[in-house]
């Protein structure tokens, strides 16, 4: 009946290698990491020396799950990875499908993909800064980022029907267009969110407390930066303007006026900043957006990925043969492997996938932000105090379920 | 795309083709390190953006290893595959080239189980110490399950 139940991590250094040290170690459930990561460290009095992290306590076999599933039957699965901004998952995948399909998305499902992607990128960057004010002690900061992006949750919810993972993408399209007033109730959320976004800046921005444990904490160079694989918010704080909507644009991103922040110091307090100014750029994305959006279909019309008229597979043979193919036999994607790589709200988020020509698909792979940023964690953390773990941390913003897949 | 340093690319690398946007340069295990030092040194592709393998059960040799490269000076990708073989399924490491390639390759060794030599730390990232075999190699079983603690009744 007894069974040992070994250590499921072997640390990488013990005692021997660190005689005057004290080894503690921190999660994989912590109250104050809001992911599952464990974390050794070797402190010298609260100096940390050395750390080991370690990450995989949500594996969950995703990309080995993806090979036994259609291409369609994947997008509840992307949904998940990460799961603060789900449609950025979908419309990456999504694209990667189209590339190898040769597929060109109509212009109005191009302009809501990336006004939705936009949209996502705010909801992902206010979970973030929430959650990191909080666990410094902002309780108020925390619950007005939370009530927007709690705003819009529910605004995504009655598009897609769903609050969090959202299964909105199609290859080819997207699930179904804009509900009537969906854009009103938008412009609304935006001009709340400019009043409480304001006020964030007033509650912290020259708090004393905040800089405190910010400033020149958890400290890069854009080198070190760019050598540990570091995208998205963490290389910009450094000082790069490197940001893929500017450098390969996709979508609809060419078209928009836009800029891309950078921090100065790559500390703490510039990933905060960072993220601060990048919403605001979404917003004025959204409204270019919304201004621009044209009228059409949303999916294209290409028997191969989109689903027939329902009316019609209900009156005609062809449409319920099209129909049933695509449901059991999963649309053809022609064989070949395509990188595609969109800019998430932590970084480069790829889609490396191997097609054999059939309706499986023979490999996905992820290149998630998260896990790429966790290779390089210790070298945030090592050097500073045990108490600024947890800022540290929650400025790189690491999600589980994209880190682990 | 901009040209100069595709055509750059091509004088350097006469087998490299360009497929979806990316540039494709396919290498022997052996040849790794070099194209790898290349591409940092010479031709500006400072980020590794990903290490992964592909499975080809029937083919020999068995295993594609998949790198992708990023230059932050050009916005540029590249794609470097190399073979290996079921029975020695080893390539250098980019360690000491990249930082970045250290979980990633370890997260390789994890799933398909190439062995990077000069990677110091291939200990289990995503999976747990004691866990046998590499989940993403084709002849291992999805429905195979072998928990760490047992189950209940």
């Amino acid at each position: 009946m007894d069974m040992p139940v070994h250590s499921p991590v072997r640390p990488a250094f013990d005692a021997s290698d660190h005689p005057d040290a004290v080894i503690v170690n921190i999660g994989p459930s912590h109250p104050a990491t809001h992911g599952t990561l464990q974390v050794i460290a070797a402190l010298d009095g609260e100096m940390i020396k050395q750390v080991d992290v370690h990450c995989g306590y949500l594996h969950r076999g995703f990309e080995k799950e993806c090979e036994s599933h259609t291409w369609h039957n994947l997008i509840p699965y992307v949904d998940r990875l990460n799961y603060c901004s789900a449609l950025i998952n979908d419309f990456a995948y999504c694209e990667a499908v189209e590339t190898l399909m040769d597929i060109q998305i109509t212009p109005r499902c191009r302009y809501l993909r990336t006004l939705l992607s936009e949209y996502s990128r705010i909801a992902d960057h206010l979970t973030c800064i929430a959650a990191s004010l909080m666990e410094l002690g902002a309780m108020t900061a925390f619950l007005y980022l939370v009530m927007i992006r709690d705003h819009i949750y529910e605004h995504l919810a009655a598009l897609t029907g769903a609050r969090v993972t959202y299964s909105y993408g199609r290859i080819g399209g997207l699930a179904q267009d804009l509900p009537d007033g969906w854009l009103a109730r938008l412009d609304e959320i935006l001009v709340q969110y400019t009043e409480f976004v304001g006020r964030i800046h007033g509650l912290m921005d020259r708090n004393r407390i905040f800089i405190d444990r910010t400033r020149n904490i958890g400290a890069i160079s854009t080198a070190d930066a760019i050598h540990w694989g570091f995208t998205g918010p963490i290389l910009r704080s450094t000082g790069a303007p490197h940001d893929l909507r500017k450098d390969t644009p996709y979508l609809a991103y060419a078209e928009l006026d836009f800029e891309v922040p950078v921090g100065i110091n790559g500390d703490n307090y510039d990933r905060y900043y960072c993220r601060m100014r990048e919403m605001d750029e979404s917003v004025h994305m959204i409204r270019q957006l919304v201004e621009l959006l044209p009228d059409g279909p949303i999916c294209v019309d290409d028997r191969r990925c989109t689903f027939p008229d329902k009316r019609l597979v209900y009156r005609e043979i062809e449409s319920l043969i099209n129909h049933f193919k695509l449901v059991m036999d999963g649309p053809q994607v022609p064989a070949g492997e395509v990188y595609v790589a969109h800019e998430a709200p932590n970084g480069e988020l790829g889609f490396y996938i191997v097609s054999d020509g059939s309706g499986t698909p023979y490999k996905v792979h992820v290149r998630s932000p998260s896990f790429v940023h966790m290779g390089g964690l210790h070298r945030l953390l090592e050097g500073y105090q045990l108490a600024d773990i947890i800022p540290t941390f929650g400025s790189v913003n690491m999600i589980g379920g994209e880190c682990d897949r | 795309m901009k040209t100069p340093i595709l055509d750059h690319l091509r004088q350097q690398f006469s087998e490299a083709t360009l497929a979806h946007g990316t540039v494709v340069i396919e290498t022997a295990p052996t040849e790794l390190l070099t194209v790898a030092r290349r591409l940092q040194a010479v031709l500006g592709f400072d980020l590794l953006l990903d290490v992964t393998a592909v499975d080809w059960p029937k083919r020999t040799p068995r295993f594609d290893v998949v790198y992708h490269f990023y230059s932050t000076t050009h916005h540029v990708r590249v794609r470097v595959k190399t073979r290996v073989a079921e029975d020695d399924p080893t390539v250098d490491s980019l360690v000491p080239l990249y930082g970045s390639a250290a979980f990633m390759e370890r997260e390789c060794h994890d799933m398909y189980g190439i062995v990077f030599r000069g990677n110091p730390d291939l200990r289990p990232i995503l999976l747990y110490e004691g866990f046998t075999g590499h989940p993403l190699r084709k002849d291992y079983a999805k429905e195979h399950e072998q928990p760490l603690v047992r189950y209940r009744n």
